[in-house]
């Protein structure tokens, strides 16, 4: 069993100007190296959940836990440097003018030495593909580009978990494939906690475990297998399904045996092609 | 009402050295009633082209005709508040644009700025905020106190009580989840058909394009790349693949397949019924129609 980072117990959230609960007794974990994807329409909560998870919020009930520390507010800044996050627009979190400065502005404020600043920033922006932007200004990038500098900001400061908060939401089709082709590569070199917060079911499919949240409470957890037998119900839950378990599920309706549910889309053609010489 | 680019280009800064090349000899036509999606990645020119429609920008070469006016490069344009009350944008994100103390005030700020006398005003309002579909009872909130989804239907309304005859949409469903996006195009739909509204869609979602279009034009690189029908634009979908455009999730499917067998299954298929149709067909060895 991997290592528990993130442990909540019963955590209730309350915004001051609302009548309901934004969070109900939530209880979670997240293990050392899982990719967990958050999902939920808008309004479910997932981003107070967010928000909960590195004090940006402290909740009125329950207990949070981070790499062993309650939270509490003598503890946050602690927490804080173990976790990242990356927000939904990529212009209001370039704060650098130019891509190396943004990076080192997190460890300028950590209090990092000159020299180990300069190699963590060239570090960080190589292992996000942007090492030969250094000197390029933001409004020079593309949104992928900027939100893959702003993950370069993070990794610079080697936190353990990094947290997406619909990091992809903005970008055009290529900008996400570029930021989630990078999660997934620094998940597998760097064993580098992802929580991603989406309602992008096809992000949410190549996590390794999924939590549906609706009006404040998990409605259901399990592999994206697993979640994406739920089918209609997800559709009740203003989300959707993936293509190639709709497509997989209506092919099935017709007649053409398939062993299984496939999450992508190489699988189900693989799929048919090999039942299409069995036929 | 109907708007027609001809061989406009449009440079930014122009006579600067910061001039940058922003259109160059761009033509396309938006009939009146018709659905028009724009395609194309960041940078492509899209927003450039978006605000021509109604006057924001004026081509530094080339002409717009938008209704019976006449836009020409080197001409001063004066009076141009009778084109922008009949062609409405909703730009990105519209709910940052939000500022009144109520909803109400809000949605009637534009018919009023364009001399719409108050009572008119609140009656469209009242017209409005039910097209989007919420009630009339949050016309009395403020706008701030609304969920996102929400204020996104109120600042739509707010476009919609100007009763544009041409409506722009620049990513409308971004950030939505996927039921308020369903919910939006639709709604979008539903005032094009009973409106007769022609709609211009400014959008990534090749999924949408294909849904609701009559018409997409593909931008590239400042210059219409192509332009066609939904099923003569995804009949070729490497080309768009090889630009770094998407394409419909169904058409990448089967392209896939082909792919996969070697082989074409006849028609391009656009929603996930014909593909299993087709691909039904195709593997119990009949006819692939």
């Amino acid at each position: 069993m991997a290592k528990q980072l993130v442990a909540l117990e019963n955590v209730t959230y309350q915004y001051d100007d609302q009548t309901s609960p934004a969070l109900k007794k939530i209880s979670l974990e997240v293990f050392e190296g899982e990719w967990l994807a958050i999902v939920g329409h808008n309004g479910s909560g997932k981003s107070t959940l967010a928000k909960i998870l590195n004090g940006l919020q402290f909740p009125q009930e329950g207990n949070v836990s981070v790499c062993g520390h309650s939270l509490s507010e003598e503890t946050v800044w602690d927490i804080r440097k173990q976790i990242g996050m990356v927000f939904q627009n990529p212009d209001n979190q370039f704060v650098g003018t130019t891509v190396q400065d943004d990076v080192a502005f997190g460890l300028e404020n950590a209090g990092v030495p000159q020299e180990a600043m300069k190699t963590r920033v060239k570090d960080a922006l190589h292992k996000v593909k942007m090492d030969s932007f250094l000197d390029q200004e933001p409004h020079h990038l593309s949104g992928g580009q900027k939100q893959r500098v702003a993950i370069a900001g993070i990794l610079a400061l080697r936190p353990s978990i990094i947290i997406l908060d619909e990091a992809t939401s903005m970008l055009d089709p290529r900008g996400r494939e570029e930021v989630i082709g990078t999660v997934k590569e620094l998940k597998q070199q760097d064993r580098i906690t992802v929580i991603s917060i989406t309602h992008d079911l096809e992000e949410a499919a190549k996590a390794d475990r999924i939590i549906v949240m609706n009006q404040g409470q998990i409605h259901r957890q399990g592999s994206p297998e697993e979640i994406f037998q739920m089918d209609e119900e997800l559709i009740g839950l203003g989300l959707d399904i993936p293509f190639p378990v709709k497509l997989g599920k209506m092919l099935r309706e017709t007649g053409i045996p398939l062993t299984k549910q496939f999450l992508s889309e190489e699988e189900l053609v693989a799929e048919l092609w090999t039942s299409h010489y069995k036929i | 009402m109907d708007i027609s680019l001809q061989n406009i280009e449009y440079r930014y800064q122009a006579d600067t050295p910061f001039e940058r090349l922003a259109l160059s000899d761009v033509s396309l036509d938006i009939p009146s009633g018709s659905y028009i999606a724009i395609i194309g990645h960041t940078g492509s020119g899209k927003s450039t082209v978006l605000q021509h429609l109604n006057a924001l920008l004026k081509p530094t070469k080339g002409t717009v005709l938008i209704g019976s006016r006449e836009i020409r490069a080197g001409r001063k344009e004066k009076n141009l508040k009778a084109v922008r009350e009949k062609v409405g944008i909703v730009f990105q994100f519209p709910e940052h644009q939000l500022f009144e103390e109520t909803v109400e005030k809000d949605i009637c700020f534009g018919p009023m700025n364009f001399g719409v006398s108050e009572t008119e005003a609140k009656r469209r309002a009242s017209v409005a905020i039910e097209q989007v579909g919420l009630t009339k009872d949050i016309l009395e909130k403020s706008p701030f106190d609304l969920s996102g989804g929400q204020m996104r239907r109120v600042a739509i309304a707010g476009v919609l009580a100007m009763e544009p005859q041409v409506i722009v949409l620049d990513e409308p469903t971004a950030g939505l989840d996927p039921r308020g996006r369903k919910e939006i195009m639709d709604l979008f739909y539903q005032l094009h058909q009973d409106k007769n509204l022609s709609t211009v869609l400014v959008t990534h979602s090749m999924e949408d394009a294909a849904a609701y279009a009559d018409e997409i034009i593909i931008m590239h690189q400042g210059s219409v790349f192509e332009k066609g029908t939904p099923s003569e634009i995804f009949s070729a979908p490497q080309a768009l693949i090889d630009m770094g455009l998407d394409v419909p999730e169904v058409v990448r499917f089967q392209l896939k397949l082909e792919q996969a067998f070697g082989r074409k299954m006849g028609k391009v298929c656009l929603t996930a019924e014909e593909l299993t149709d087709v691909v039904a067909s195709f593997l119990k060895g009949g006819n692939p129609s």
